[in-house]
């Protein structure tokens, strides 16, 4: 390290960061010459805890992972366990599954796009942005009944039903919604302040894009043309027309354009399952409460990328393992990357542009500094043990 | 009687107490109008419509903990808030208002009163200096910078309605336009106006330029590790600066106060807030842009607008049309 450069700690608490993490970065003046990440303040055990549970009791936990795509965490999981009981789940259901991922997506979105421009200190966008995102929870509300945690996924369909009237409902809230995005397109794409500030910042060159194995529309705006729900299409996105926007400016305007006409592309896709909804019924009638064993790898086009799940039944109604691979796991190695060699004011938008969710992508190991048996990762056995020692000595808790 | 003059001059007005009452005022007209371009509601409980927001934000900062940090210099660190107060408040006395007087008007005041506002940034990169902090320390070095960006179009700018004037003193470049018989000559500064307010803007620290405590990059720039007291001291000092800044454009670029106490005074206050609405308009319509560009637009665009305005002006005098 050179004799000017000195190390700024960005978190585990601060304001560009919505969620505890931590950066290094090495600052030389105002540019960036290193950066490290770390990741582990938030781990909540959530893989561990589904160990415990059924199938059912599993899916309100996981849709706990993430406040914004709680929807893609259920749906992912799912899935897995449809495969595993060999479920064909009816179309109307799979139909209102998909219509609220996608207006997940669009929530989501709408959600970034907000602190992005909160990031580069846009504060009047991200307030506009914001207002009109409450359409989008307004109707996620109206056919679910809750704005966060939708609770609508079940394993074989979905648990609620919309009427005519909420069907014309959403496509008349849609219309509107839509004016609005065209105009956020033309903000985000020609303001100039905001247009400095992303333009030719946090590069990703697409080789690069492709070893580090980003994914969603950070990989997408570095012209990496990858999509599950077109490449492994599941639920009812094989019946629906829709484009794989990608972009080859591999900046944060790209990943900006790419989010915004995505939802664009969504509100036709929300458009067109509801001008061809079928009937029927909405959920398998009658389903078991245990798997036969096998394992399922099940993939999902979460709004920050793809989401995996892997389950491991084995003949009993809980789940022998869950493991939850979150989008931002394999998109923040990128991202911290694409920050050394530009300037500090540049870190928030650049961190930002994965829109990273750290709770989702939690991942801990204590590491024992053992004099007898040498340095090594603790073991089940062993964390379980610290734990109980830990409680029982600070907060007086007999297990 | 010839003490109590200065006396109510200092404490009164447009001394302390003036200054501290219209200052929060002015920050809630800002925060409220704002907020109404963001389609929110701003300030609404504390006050008609939230008006008393500003005090009982400074008078709970009063009352919180105040923490020195353990590596910083303890007297620099205590003493940058109150200088940077009492460089604002003083540069407030040199304001012409009570048609066109100034208590303490001289030739050359004006000279006096940009040396005194640009106190505060200097006050600024010395309190992030000396609280060694990472954060501190990258906004000190931001204030310093941005300093050298905005200052030298600030005063190019301020120059303009001077030369026209041909006067070194606020009150007389004030009253120009009414004693010449010709009120156009203030429209003619049209750039200069621009020129001014976007630098005043930038002195300010606000949106599209509060590069120095970008919130979300450096917490809170050289402020980061002030609190309780001395951080409301630098809450005051920020909305004193607004309010003489703006008023010292107003004088400058406006027309002045003229009318006597009264209307001169509703004058004043009229003005003023014309102008924190045009700030509060430009920081609500752009996004913060980096050190590297502020440098560059203020050097590229806004030095050579105030260098033609001054041409302008100069062609105009030595034809004798003003």
């Amino acid at each position: 390290m050179a004799e000017t450069t000195f190390r700024v700690p960005f978190g585990p608490q601060h304001p560009l960061l919505k969620e505890p993490a931590k950066f290094d970065f090495d600052i030389n003046g105002e540019e960036i010459v290193g950066a490290r990440m770390n990741i582990g303040y938030n781990h909540r055990g959530i893989e561990k805890a589904c160990e415990a549970r059924n199938y059912y009791q599993c899916i309100y936990l996981l849709e706990r992972i993430c406040g914004i795509c709680s929807h893609s965490h259920t749906t992912a999981f799912i899935q897995a366990v449809e495969e595993l009981m060999h479920l064909e789940i009816p179309k109307r259901g799979s139909y209102l599954r998909t219509l609220v991922c996608e207006l997940e997506r669009l929530h989501s979105h709408l959600l970034w796009l907000g602190v992005a421009a909160h990031e580069v200190g846009f504060d009047t966008l991200f307030m506009y942005v914001w207002r009109d995102r409450e359409t989008v929870m307004d109707l996620l509300e109206e056919i679910s009944g809750n704005r966060v945690n939708y609770a609508i996924n079940t394993i074989g369909g979905v648990r609620r039903d919309i009427t005519e009237d909420q069907r014309k409902k959403i496509l008349g809230m849609l219309a509107p919604l839509k004016k609005r995005l065209d105009y956020y397109a033309q903000i985000g794409t020609h303001e100039a302040s905001f247009v400095g500030r992303i333009k030719g910042v946090g590069m990703l060159p697409t080789k690069r894009a492709h070893e580090m194995c980003a994914v969603g529309p950070f990989a997408r705006a570095s012209a990496v043309d990858t999509d599950v729900r077109r490449d492994d299409p599941y639920a009812a996105y094989k019946e629906l027309e829709f484009k794989v926007i990608t972009h080859d400016s591999c900046d944060i305007l790209g990943r900006v354009i790419v989010r915004v006409l995505e939802m664009v592309e969504s509100c036709k896709m929300i458009e067109q399952m509801l001008t061809n909804l079928p009937e029927g019924e909405i959920c398998v009638p009658k389903v078991s409460r245990k798997t036969p064993a096998g394992a399922v790898v099940s993939r999902y086009e979460a709004p920050r990328g793809e989401d995996v799940h892997f389950v491991r039944g084995n003949g009993t109604d809980k789940p022998e393992r869950v493991r939850v691979r979150a989008p931002t796991m394999a998109n923040l190695e990128a991202a911290t990357e694409s920050v050394v060699g530009a300037f500090v004011a540049d870190i928030p938008i650049a961190i930002a542009s994965i829109d990273p969710c750290f709770s989702c992508t939690d991942r801990m190991a204590i590491v024992l500094n053992d004099r007898k048996r040498g340095t090594r990762i603790a073991t089940w056995e062993e964390l379980r043990r610290h734990g109980i020692d830990w409680y029982r000595k600070n907060k007086g808790i007999r297990f | 009687m010839e003490f109590v003059m200065p006396l109510i001059y200092i404490l009164v007005f447009p001394g302390f107490l003036f200054q501290m009452v219209f200052s929060t005022f002015l920050e809630w007209m800002d925060r409220k109008f704002y907020a109404r371009m963001q389609s929110r509601r701003g300030p609404l409980y504390t006050g008609w419509h939230g008006m008393l927001q500003p005090v009982a934000d400074i008078f709970k900062l009063f009352f919180k903990e105040d923490i020195t940090p353990v590596g910083a210099d303890r007297f620099m660190f205590s003493f940058m808030p109150v200088l940077g107060l009492a460089s604002v408040l003083t540069a407030g006395l040199y304001l012409p208002v009570w048609h066109f007087t100034s208590y303490s008007s001289f030739e050359g005041d004006i000279i006096v009163t940009l040396y005194l506002l640009s106190i505060p940034s200097l006050v600024l990169f010395l309190a992030g200096w000396f609280s060694v902090s990472p954060f501190s320390l990258i906004g000190a070095t931001r204030v310093l910078t941005q300093l050298f960006a905005y200052e030298v179009p600030f005063f190019l700018a301020l120059l303009s309605p001077a030369v026209v004037a041909g006067s070194w003193q606020i009150q007389k470049i004030a009253v120009f336009p009414w004693t010449s018989g010709s009120p156009w000559i203030l429209l003619l500064q049209l750039i200069a106006f621009v020129v001014a307010l976007l630098t005043l803007q930038a002195k300010l620290e606000r949106v599209p330029f509060d590069i120095p405590e970008a919130e979300t990059e450096v917490v809170g720039g050289p402020l980061t590790e002030y609190s309780g007291k001395k951080l409301a001291l630098f809450r005051l000092q920020k909305d004193v600066l607004l309010l003489v800044g703006s008023a010292f454009i107003a004088a400058l670029f406006l027309g002045g106060f003229p009318g006597g106490i009264w209307l001169g005074g509703l004058q004043l206050i009229v003005k003023t807030m014309m102008v924190v609405f045009l700030l509060s308009l430009v920081r609500a319509a752009f996004a913060r842009i980096r050190i590297d560009q502020i440098v560059g637009f203020s050097w590229k665009y806004l030095a050579p607008a105030s260098l033609v305005q001054l041409l302008l002006v100069l062609l105009l005098k030595g034809n004798g049309v003003i």
